[in-house]
C-alpha cells in the first residue's frame, strides 16, 4: 500500500511541477491544485498508513493516528480558499494585463491569436464570443 | 491574566468584525476612528504584556485547556512581546497615515489591515508548529487583499506573482511539517526542542530534511537571496500605508527562524544541531550583496526601500547564522530599527510622490515640493538611520550586529559587507534625496496642498521618532533584548510550560 500511495503522491506532484512551469495563469492554478491534493495526501500519510485500526483510543498497541487527519481537514480548508483567491486574481489579470502570461507580456502566439480573434469578432461583429474579456 | 497570551489575537480580529458590521459599511469616517481606537488598545495591551513578560517571565494560554504537549499553546515570552509592540506602533503609525485618503480608494481596507494584525500576532504568539502554518496563511491571505487595494496594472501583476509565490511556499510548508511530524511525533515547538536530542538514527534524516525545508518557507518569507525577487516589485507598487505595515512582515520570517532554528535546532539538538546554518550565512551574505546591487540600480524611491529592507534582511540572517545569544539579541534590536525606519521611509515616500505630481518618486528632474523643509527632515533622518549614522538607531543596531559577529569570531566576512552596505545605502540615497529636493523646475504642483494632509506627516514622523527613541531607550533596550535571546535559547520545558498555564511564576 505505501508503494502504490507514494507512487501516487509523486506522479501527482510531477504533473503538478509541469504545469507550474508553464507561463499561463490557468495553468498555475491548475497546478497549484494538483499540488495542494498531493500535499495534502503527503501529509496523510505521515502519521503511518493503518488499515482497520481504531482512532487512537482501544485494546491493544495498533491504532491509527488522528493528528494527520485533523491538520489535512485544515489544510484542505486552507487550500480551498487560497485556491479560489488564486482564480479571482488570474481573471482580475487577464482583465487588467490583458492576457494570462504571469509575467503580463503576451507571447507572439498570444498576440497572434488575440489579433485572428479581433478579425473574426470584426467580421460578424452581432456574435460577439461569449466569455471572453475586452 | 491566565487569558492575557490570548488577547492580542482576539482583540484584532474582534475589531476587524466590528468594523465589518452593516451599520459602518457606508461610513468611513467611523471605520477610521474605530479602527484607530482598536490600535491604541492594542498598542496599549501589547505594552501591557511587554511589561508583563519583563517582570514576570513568558506567560501561556492551552487553548481548550489541554496540558502540554498535547493541546495548542499561545506563549507570549519577552521576544514575542517585543515583536507585538513593534508591529502594534507601527500598524498604528501606519493606519494614521491610511487614513488621510488612501483608505478610499477599495473596499474593506480597515477590517483587512485588522486581519493583518491578527495574523501577525498569531504568528508572534502560537508554540506549535502547525497553528504557525495557520496564522501565516492568515496574515497572507490578508496580505493579498491589502496588496491590491486601489488596483492598477502594476499592483495586479504585482499581486499575482506575490500570490501564487506563497502558495507554493505553503504547500512547501504543509510538506515541511508533515516531514518534521513523522519524525518528532510532534509539532509542539518546546516539545521537539526536548526531543531534538534523542531522535532515533532513523528520523534523523527526516528532521534535517524538514528543518531545511521550513527554513526554505521562511526564507521565502523573509526574502533570503534566490527567493526574494518578489519583493521589490511587491513593495513597490503596492499603496503606501499597505508597504510600510509590510515592513513587518520579512520580519515574520526572521522571527520562524528564531523560533525553529535556534531553539529546535539550537547547540542541544545533538545531531541535527546548527542544522543548515552554514549555508544561511552564505546565502546571507550573498542577499546582502544582492540588495546592495538592487539598491544601486533602483529608479524610484519606493524600490529603493525595498532594496534597502533587502539589505537589511542580509543583516538579519547574518546574525541569525552566528547561533549566539548576542547574535540573536542583536539582530532583535536591529529588527525593531529597521521595521520602524523602513515603515517610516515608506509613508515619506508617500509624502514626496504626492507633491511630486506626475513624476511621483522616480528619480527625475521635476518640480520642487510644496513642503520642502518637513518632508527633507524627515527624508534626512530616516535616510541616516538607514545608512546607519550615529546618533540615529542604525549606527547602534549596526554596531551590535558587528560586535556579535565579532564575539562569534565572523568578523573578517560580516564587517566588510556591513560596511559596505552602509556606504552604498549613503551613495544611493544621497543621490535619492539631490533628485528629489534639489534637482526641480518649474513650480510646485497645485494639487499638491489638498493632497497632502497633516496626517500624513503625523505618522511619518511618529515612525521617524520612533528611531530617535530606539537612541534614547538603547540602554534598557539592549538589556532586555539581551534577557529575551537568553530566555530563547534556554527553552521552555513542557513541564514548566505546564506550570506556567497555572499562573506560576518560571524562573
Amino acid at each position: 500500500m505505501e508503494l502504490i500511495y507514494s507512487i501516487t503522491v509523486g506522479v501527482m506532484v510531477g504533473c503538478s511541477v509541469f504545469l507550474m512551469l508553464r507561463g499561463h495563469t490557468f495553468s498555475i492554478v491548475m497546478g497549484l491544485t494538483l499540488m495542494s491534493y498531493a500535499v495534502n495526501l503527503f501529509l496523510f500519510a505521515s502519521g503511518g498508513l493503518a488499515t482497520h485500526e481504531p482512532a487512537i483510543l482501544a485494546d491493544g498497541s495498533e491504532y491509527s493516528d488522528p493528528l494527520p487527519q485533523a491538520l489535512v481537514l485544515t489544510a484542505i480548508v486552507i487550500g480551498f480558499a487560497m485556491t479560489a483567491f488564486a482564480l479571482i486574481l488570474a481573471i482580475r489579470a487577464r482583465a487588467d494585463l490583458g492576457n494570462d502570461q504571469v509575467d503580463g507580456r503576451a507571447s507572439e502566439s498570444d498576440v497572434l491569436a488575440n489579433k485572428l480573434e479581433g478579425e473574426k469578432l470584426r467580421q460578424s461583429p452581432e456574435k460577439p464570443s461569449g466569455g471572453k474579456y475586452r | 491574566m491566565m487569558h492575557l497570551p490570548g488577547l492580542p489575537v482576539l482583540l484584532p480580529f474582534f475589531a476587524a468584525v466590528f468594523v465589518l458590521l452593516p451599520w459602518f459599511n457606508t461610513r468611513l469616517p467611523q471605520q477610521r476612528i474605530v479602527t484607530q481606537l482598536f490600535l491604541l488598545l492594542l498598542v496599549a495591551l501589547c505594552s501591557f504584556v511587554f511589561i508583563d513578560t519583563l517582570q514576570n517571565g513568558p506567560r501561556a494560554y492551552a487553548m481548550g485547556d489541554w496540558q502540554a504537549p498535547f493541546g495548542i499553546f499561545l506563549i507570549a515570552d519577552s521576544l514575542s512581546a517585543f515583536m507585538l509592540l513593534l508591529t502594534a506602533i507601527l500598524a498604528l503609525a501606519a493606519h494614521l497615515y491610511a487614513c488621510a485618503g488612501e483608505d478610499e480608494t477599495g473596499r474593506f481596507f480597515h477590517p483587512l489591515f485588522l486581519f493583518q494584525l491578527m495574523g501577525l500576532n498569531g504568528a508572534f504568539l502560537t508554540a506549535d508548529a502547525f497553528n504557525l502554518f495557520v496564522f501565516f496563511e492568515i496574515l497572507l491571505i490578508a496580505s493579498y487583499s491589502l496588496l491590491i487595494h486601489g488596483g492598477g496594472r502594476e499592483r495586479t501583476r504585482a499581486a499575482q506573482h506575490y500570490v501564487l509565490f506563497n502558495l507554493i511556499g505553503s504547500a512547501f510548508f504543509l510538506i515541511a511539517l508533515a516531514v518534521l511530524y513523522r519524525a518528532f511525533g510532534t509539532l509542539n515547538i518546546p516539545d521537539m526542542a526536548a526531543r531534538a536530542a534523542q531522535l532515533p538514527e532513523e528520523s534523523i534524516p527526516l528532521a534535517k530534511a524538514g528543518g531545511l525545508l521550513l527554513m526554505v518557507v521562511f526564507g521565502i518569507k523573509a526574502a533570503l537571496l534566490p527567493m526574494h525577487f518578489w519583493l521589490p516589485r511587491t513593495y513597490g507598487s503596492t499603496s503606501i500605508p499597505v508597504a510600510a505595515l509590510f515592513a513587518v512582515m520579512t520580519k515574520v520570517g526572521i522571527y520562524s527562524l528564531w523560533r525553529i532554528h535556534t531553539v529546535v535546532y539550537g547547540e542541544n539538538a545533538g545531531e541535527v544541531a546548527g542544522l543548515g546554518m552554514d549555508i544561511l550565512s552564505w546565502l546571507a551574505g550573498a542577499t546582502l550583496v544582492a540588495g546592495m546591487i538592487g539598491a544601486l540600480a533602483s529608479k524610484t524611491l519606493r524600490w529603493l526601500i525595498a532594496n534597502l529592507i533587502i539589505i537589511s534582511v542580509g543583516t538579519l540572517l547574518v546574525s541569525v547564522s552566528l547561533q549566539t545569544e548576542a547574535g540573536v539579541a542583536a539582530g532583535l534590536y536591529y529588527t525593531l530599527h529597521s521595521t520602524f525606519v523602513s515603515g517610516a521611509f515608506f509613508l515619506v515616500a508617500g509624502i514626496i510622490l504626492m507633491q511630486r505630481g506626475q513624476a511621483e518618486d522616480r528619480f527625475v528632474r521635476s518640480r520642487p515640493l510644496l513642503y520642502p523643509r518637513l518632508t527633507g527632515v524627515l527624508f534626512a533622518i530616516a535616510a541616516m538611520a538607514v545608512i546607519g549614522l550615529p546618533p540615529f538607531s542604525g549606527f547602534i543596531g549596526k554596531l551590535f550586529v558587528m560586535q556579535a559577529a565579532y564575539d562569534a569570531g565572523q568578523a573578517h566576512w560580516v564587517w566588510p559587507l556591513i560596511l559596505v552596505s552602509g556606504l552604498v545605502a549613503l551613495i544611493a540615497l544621497s543621490r535619492a534625496g539631490t533628485t528629489l529636493f534639489w534637482r526641480t523646475q518649474g513650480t510646485v504642483v497645485p494639487e499638491a496642498k489638498e493632497r497632502v494632509s497633516r496626517l500624513h506627516f503625523m505618522g511619518a514622523s511618529m515612525l521617524v521618532a520612533m528611531s530617535v527613541v530606539l537612541v534614547i531607550a538603547a540602554g534598557p533596550l539592549t538589556e532586555w533584548s539581551m534577557r529575551a535571546a537568553q530566555d530563547l535559547h534556554a527553552g521552555i520545558s513542557i513541564s514548566a510550560l505546564n506550570r506556567v498555564v497555572e499562573g506560576e511564576v518560571v524562573e
